[in-house]
């Protein structure tokens, strides 16, 4: 296949669009069964603002690859061995707290990358950029609020979000541990030096943490590979899921 | 106006002269009450409604396709919203009319009773389904009460976009691979009857219809309706090439109008008397999602009261400090 | 489980549409805060940017005038026609005025 031996910047920008995918579709899951209407519509459009900014992404990867590629190829026709999205993002959805402590680390994370992409050498990933972190600073504080509310909400909140937050901390851990398709992209200044991300991110989860009257997490090992392409059990049935009716009409155009 | 006019004969006459109700105003008892349910099983259709497309979100056969199903899907959820709020201005919760969709009392359209098998379903139900929601709706922005009127010509301006991302996805594969034109006309097969089966009983077996036309609440007849939606659906089918699934269909030189065949009133009743093939499933999922929503709703209740009293009681400690 | 779920209170949402004019009611939503109000007004009255500024209102802050009942439900009150512009003849030959 076309994108199996793309080159460092073509892979760095599908690390990035696989993980707006990923977690988009995990959480377009969402939709119909929030916990109430007006939160089933907030994260609906979270939702849809990662999976427009994911076929940013493949667009672009697609147009570098040439050769006649689409971002349809790139989201449906690549196995999950070639997916480089971190292992938080095909976690499974839980409940609405494990949803929304994945939710918190991602959106945090994400800010300060998307701050130091619009830094970026390239000029389209400085414009995707530009756009995508208006979007995710609403993120951040929308997931933030519900941490705080959870945190600081009845004890069986506390305890059910302390939890989560626990749970998902040493996937965070993977935000910061660079992997090859990071050090090339840091390397070509295309993107940071992800570990240089993990003292504001630290700070900021901690601030929020705070206000919510929980206990500071313990990032602990990482659980890494998804950037490596080694995911989880979760990943192939998110693609046997997402990829089936593409797959099954190849030919076919919608 | 003379004094010895009943209130009921003033009200009569007000909605007669295109005035429109609002909350505070008098209003029948009776007129009351068929508002909330008609609004309230409105807004549950919206609701219910979301979970067959919802289906096929996760499945979208292009990153465009799942963008727009999601954004309409989502659309639906506002729609319920909007609606929901309209009907609590009669001072009804909407914690109330939930619980009455959960239990049962409370009714909502039955074509959302039907299961989505495949991608064409998704053209489908955009196409007919709300195509045939539009008919109605567009009749509801005039209706006599306010606030369901507001709502409507909100709902309105946001549905424009669905029956045609419904009638582009039948389109694309109505003129796709022979496999994908097959997946469309199954699909027609399938959602042509309830569809046309969703504007309600014919007129005559219809006993709220006669009360809610003289009120102003309604404004064309179920029959009415369902004309207007066959006859301009029918040629839209051909445009693309597909066939209904009605033998009996023909133009009707003399009416101006389609004939179309018997509707099967039976399968219509035994749907909405919960036997139709995924009426618990789609209870079961709205049961489910408010359960466990449960002590999310707790917690942000609790983190609010919480605030509340730590502002009230902050001047005290600013003076104590 | 809980048992004594209470239900969000409901809040009014007023959007000012553009620079200029003044904000209008555009509806309203259950949330259990004012912050969260904000947002979720957000989410569901400007989802195709109707919006560059919103208020949310508790509900039950607001008072309402009450129509009586007897009169002035049914005698819309326009009375005061010299308050509206078709009240004057003006001559067309005059232009727009």
């Amino acid at each position: 296949m076309k994108w199996d031996t793309c080159d460092p910047k073509t892979a760095y920008v599908l690390h990035l669009a696989d993980d707006a995918l990923i977690l988009g579709q995990r959480l377009s899951a969402w939709c119909g069964h929030g916990p109430i209407l007006e939160q089933d519509i907030a994260l609906t459009n979270i939702a849809l603002d990662l999976v427009g900014l994911a076929r940013q992404y493949y667009g672009y990867a697609a147009e570098l690859i040439g050769e006649g590629c689409t971002e349809n190829d790139l989201a449906y026709f690549r196995d999950s061995r070639a997916f480089m999205n971190h292992l938080i993002c095909e976690q499974p959805n839980g409940h609405w707290g494990d949803t929304l402590a994945r939710q918190f680390y991602f959106d945090t994370f994400h800010f300060f990358q998307l701050e130091a992409l619009a830094q970026s050498s390239d000029e389209r990933l400085r414009h995707i950029a530009a756009k995508a972190i208006k979007e995710t600073s609403y993120h951040a504080q929308y997931s933030a609020e519900w941490i705080i509310r959870l945190g600081d909400g009845t004890e069986e909140s506390h305890a059910k979000i302390a939890q989560s937050l626990a749970h998902y901390a040493p996937f965070a851990h993977e935000f910061f541990v660079p992997a090859p398709v990071d050090q090339d992209a840091h390397k070509m200044g295309l993107g940071p030096d992800v570990s240089s991300l993990l003292p504001a991110w630290k700070e900021k989860v901690e601030s929020i943490l705070t206000l919510a009257t929980l206990p500071a997490i313990d990032l602990g090992f990482a659980k890494k590979g998804g950037k490596d392409g080694v995911h989880s059990e979760h990943h192939g049935y998110i693609l046997a899921e997402m990829q089936s009716l593409a797959r099954a009409y190849p030919d076919a155009t919608w | 106006m003379g004094e010895t006019h009943s209130l009921e004969d003033r009200f009569q006459a007000f909605v007669e002269a295109e005035n429109k109700v609002e909350p505070k105003h008098w209003m029948p008892d009776g007129y009351r009450k068929t508002l909330v349910r008609q609004i309230s099983q409105h807004a549950h259709s919206e609701i219910v409604g979301m979970l067959p497309e919802a289906n096929w979100i996760t499945r979208a056969p292009s990153l465009r396709a799942k963008l727009i199903l999601l954004a309409k899907v989502q659309d639906e959820a506002g729609h319920g919203l909007y609606l929901y709020s309209a009907a609590e201005t009669l001072g009804t919760s909407r914690d109330q009319m939930i619980d009455d969709l959960h239990s049962g009392k409370a009714k909502y359209s039955s074509i959302f009773n039907y299961p989505t098998l495949t991608w064409a379903d998704m053209g489908a139900i955009g196409w007919l389904v709300d195509g045939a929601a539009i008919a109605n709706q567009v009749m509801l922005c005039r209706t006599s009460y306010g606030p369901y009127s507001r709502a409507m010509v909100r709902i309105c301006k946001e549905e424009s976009f669905h029956q045609r991302q419904g009638f582009e996805i039948m389109m694309h594969l109505a003129k796709g691979t022979p496999e994908q034109k097959a997946m469309a006309q199954d699909a027609l097969n399938r959602w042509w009857w309830p569809s046309i089966m969703m504007f309600g009983p014919s007129d005559d077996q219809s006993p709220n219809s006669a009360q809610s036309m003289k009120w102003r609440i309604k404004r064309k007849s179920n029959d009415e309706l369902r004309q207007e939606f066959i006859d301009k659906t029918v040629p839209q089918a051909e445009f693309i090439g597909l066939t209904m699934p009605d033998p009996d269909l023909r133009w009707n030189e003399e009416t101006r109008h389609y004939d179309f065949g018997t509707i099967n009133w039976t399968e219509f009743f035994d749907v909405i008397a919960g036997n139709g093939p995924c009426n618990a499933e789609r209870l079961a999922a709205r049961q489910k999602a408010h359960d466990e929503g449960a002590w999310v709703r707790d917690a942000a209740t609790a983190y609010a009261a919480k605030q509340a009293s730590r502002v009230a009681s902050r001047p005290t400690q600013t003076h104590a400090a | 489980m809980s048992t004594a779920t209470h239900q969000w209170p409901l809040w009014e949402v007023f959007v000012r549409s553009k620079n200029g004019l003044a904000h209008k009611h555009a509806g309203s939503l259950h949330a259990p805060d004012a912050e969260m109000a904000l947002k979720n007004a957000r989410d569901v009255y400007t989802r195709r940017s109707e919006g560059i500024s919103i208020w949310v209102v508790p509900s039950a802050a607001i008072t309402a005038s009450s129509p009586d009942e007897k009169d002035v439900l049914f005698t819309p009150s326009d009375d005061k026609v010299y308050r509206h512009p078709t009240f004057y003849d003006i001559p067309d030959e005059v232009g727009h005025m």
